[in-house]
């Protein structure tokens, strides 16, 4: 963002650009070194960290994030931001409740059509319109609450999933001794990842990030590209509600406050850069999974308050994007 | 992308003749009429309903109110306006506020004024973490504040725990008194405005804030030290929101940092835009940051006074945001 200019670089030579290379990995893995470390030194400090149960514990809890930032990946890798994404997550939860009452399938389609269209609306009035994401994603944020304020009297009720109703075991069944949430994650990531490196809307959404004017002048179709990754924002958060209304068994309106800012933390530690045009998915996977281990140490460490997780992870956050902006400048070199 | 339209705003050179060459001279007259004043009227609009309409509004009580209500939303849209002007922007502001004002409580022992001086030192301190990530080490804004957001949230729960309630006389005499009828808190708010308005226009660091938003490099080779430029700007942004933070713990004489300040950060946003200061810098209009600090609240207590249900009015915020930066911005860029 500091625009001072840079004087031409040479061609580099040799170790300049092995060292240019190990930067370039360290700046795209920083997060899973803090992570692998972080865990080893856990696993070895406390006897329970390191049990299935907590690490089954820690990958079913990080699997709403997850579903979350996978959306929030791909608006940030065409140079977007989306804020609405905590609100539409809860309205998506509290819908998919209400509809349980009805049926299964209501449970399934209305939260995601509702979620779907909130992103399409952003992504036309963003990319049609021209206005700047953040303050369109922010009315989005606002309007989502609005709207599940408004279906829940004011916030007062909390609908709840019928007793044997199928839709319960949508998250909380297992398969393989792995919670279905679980499998989500990884069969959506594994879409991500294929998706982003596969295809041409993959190439197109990686292209618009690092440069628009010259993508559009490539004959990529810009608008449309970003229009869908709102939507596919929209989709996935409203999914991530469907997923945390069949865990609960109910439309809890309280969540989702600041899930937004959670989400773009993990893809930043992931590695994409909030100015788009690069990214993996799995890294924002593996700044999920990050986020997920610095709460559960935080509550290991009894004596500690819970409060401490939040200086932490964004102590964390702040020292992984200084260590990437250094990165990414020896890698400039 | 800089547009350099100059068209009146508080702090820029006159208009560039280029302006001329646009064909649809006149439609572009009116918008430009409608980006500038469009606040104002808006706000003398709803007045005026409000007159009509809702029993009792013209009392002094109900203005009173209003203005109190605005104070620290006001003066953090202050600060906002001025590290949006360098095209940047600041999350961290609503979790310095509950910083600032859980210090407050820890160290009233001390006497109000050393207490409320630690408090403002916090803003400082934060803001400089937030102009150095910034202008040194090169990171985003948004990710840089938003660290800054988290952390500092946690922190002040950490220092602060559970409400605290804080009677020392001298903060409550401060919070609750005023001169004549006007509260303290009222005056300090606009007394800031002023000073940050003339801050803008009148000083050299003014001029540079404006140069440094509209376009880095240039200022860079004009011989700005951008850098600290930027620093300053994160600074005073931060000091400005523990001023907020400070005053706001005084009026309620508690500090309860897990609810205070939450989401001011993004009403002080839409008041700056709103006031018709561009997100992409160059251009810091405190005069309309007010009138959009002012119409915000209006708008609350308007929704309030006609008894409209809280999601009702969060969805007509949603409306209102976004129409009003299409009016600033909109054209412009469906043009292009």
């Amino acid at each position: 963002m500091t625009t001072v200019a840079n004087p031409p670089a040479p061609a580099p030579a040799a170790p300049a650009r092995r060292r240019a290379q190990a930067a370039r990995l360290v700046q795209r893995q920083g997060a899973l070194v803090i992570l692998v470390g972080l865990a080893l030194i856990a696993t070895f400090s406390f006897d329970s960290f390191g049990t299935s149960g907590n690490l089954r514990s820690i990958l079913l809890q990080s699997s709403f994030l997850a579903v979350i930032a996978l959306g929030m990946t791909f608006v940030i890798m065409t140079g977007g931001i989306d804020l609405s994404v905590g609100s539409v997550f809860a309205l998506g939860g509290v819908l998919a409740a209400w509809g349980s009452q009805h049926s299964v399938l209501l449970a399934l389609v209305l939260p995601l059509a509702v979620g779907s269209t909130i992103g399409l609306v952003q992504g036309v009035i963003i990319a049609k319109g021209g206005l700047p994401p953040f303050i369109v994603t922010l009315a989005g944020l606002l309007l989502a609450r609005g709207l599940l304020l408004a279906l829940t009297d004011e916030g007062s009720s909390t609908y709840k999933v019928p007793a044997g109703s199928g839709f319960r075991d949508l998250a909380q069944g297992r398969l393989l001794g792995v919670a279905f949430p679980v499998w989500f994650v990884i069969i959506l990531f594994l879409l991500g990842g294929l998706i982003l490196r596969r295809t041409s809307f993959g190439a197109s959404v990686l292209a618009i990030g690092g440069q628009e004017d010259a993508a559009a002048l490539m004959g990529l179709r810009v608008a449309r590209t970003k229009i869908v990754t709102y939507v596919v924002s929209g989709f996935l958060a409203a999914l991530s509600g469907v997923l945390i209304a069949s865990y609960t068994s109910s439309g809890v309106t309280i969540l989702g406050v600041g899930t937004e800012l959670e989400a773009i933390s993990a893809v930043v530690l992931g590695g994409t850069l909030l100015t788009g045009g690069a990214g993996t998915v799995l890294g924002t996977l593996v700044g999920v999974l990050l986020l997920q281990v610095i709460k559960n140490v935080i509550n290991q460490i009894g004596s500690l308050d819970s409060d401490w997780q939040a200086v932490v992870s964004g102590t964390i956050l702040l020292v992984v994007v200084t260590v990437q902006q250094y990165l990414s400048r020896v890698e400039r070199r | 992308m800089k547009h350099d339209r100059s068209d009146g705003a508080e702090s820029t050179p006159p208009a560039a003749p280029t302006e001329a060459v646009r064909p649809t001279r006149s439609r572009g007259d009116y918008a430009d009429w409608v980006r500038r004043n469009g606040v104002y009227a808006a706000l003398a609009l709803l007045v005026v309903l409000n007159l009509v309409f809702t029993d009792n509004f013209a009392s002094e009580q109900v203005l009173r109110l209003q203005l109190v209500q605005v104070t620290p939303v006001l003066i953090v849209a202050l600060g906002m306006a001025l590290v949006i002007g360098t095209e940047g922007i600041d999350l961290s502001v609503g979790a310095v506020m509950a910083l600032a004002a859980a210090i407050v409580p820890l160290y009233i022992g001390y006497g109000a004024p050393a207490a409320i001086g630690l408090g403002l030192l916090a803003g400082v301190a934060t803001g400089l973490v937030a102009g150095v990530l910034v202008a040194k080490v090169g990171v985003q804004p948004i990710v840089a504040t938003l660290g800054i957001m988290v952390a500092g949230r946690g922190l002040a729960n950490l220092i602060g725990g559970e409400i605290k309630t804080i009677r020392d006389p001298d903060l409550i005499y401060l919070g609750s008194q005023g001169i004549g009828r006007v509260p303290f808190t009222v005056i300090v708010a606009f007394a800031l405005a002023l000073v940050v308005s003339f801050v803008v226009r009148k000083t050299t660091y003014g001029r540079q804030l404006v140069a440094v938003g509209g376009n880095k490099r240039a200022a860079a080779l004009a011989g700005i030290r951008v850098k600290r430029v930027l620093v300053v700007t994160y600074v005073i942004c931060g000091l400005l929101a523990a001023v907020a933070g400070v005053l706001l713990a005084a009026r309620s004489q508690a500090s309860d940092p897990t609810k205070l300040g939450l989401l001011v950060e993004l009403s002080a946003i839409t008041a700056v835009v709103i006031g018709g200061t561009p997100l992409s810098g160059g251009q810091v209009r405190i005069l309309g940051t007010v009138a959009g600090a002012l119409l915000i609240q209006l708008i609350n207590a308007t929704l309030i006074f006609h008894d409209i249900a809280d999601s009702t009015a969060q969805m007509i915020q949603a409306a209102i945001v976004v129409a009003a930066v299409y009016v600033q911005i909109g054209r412009r860029k469906a043009a292009s």
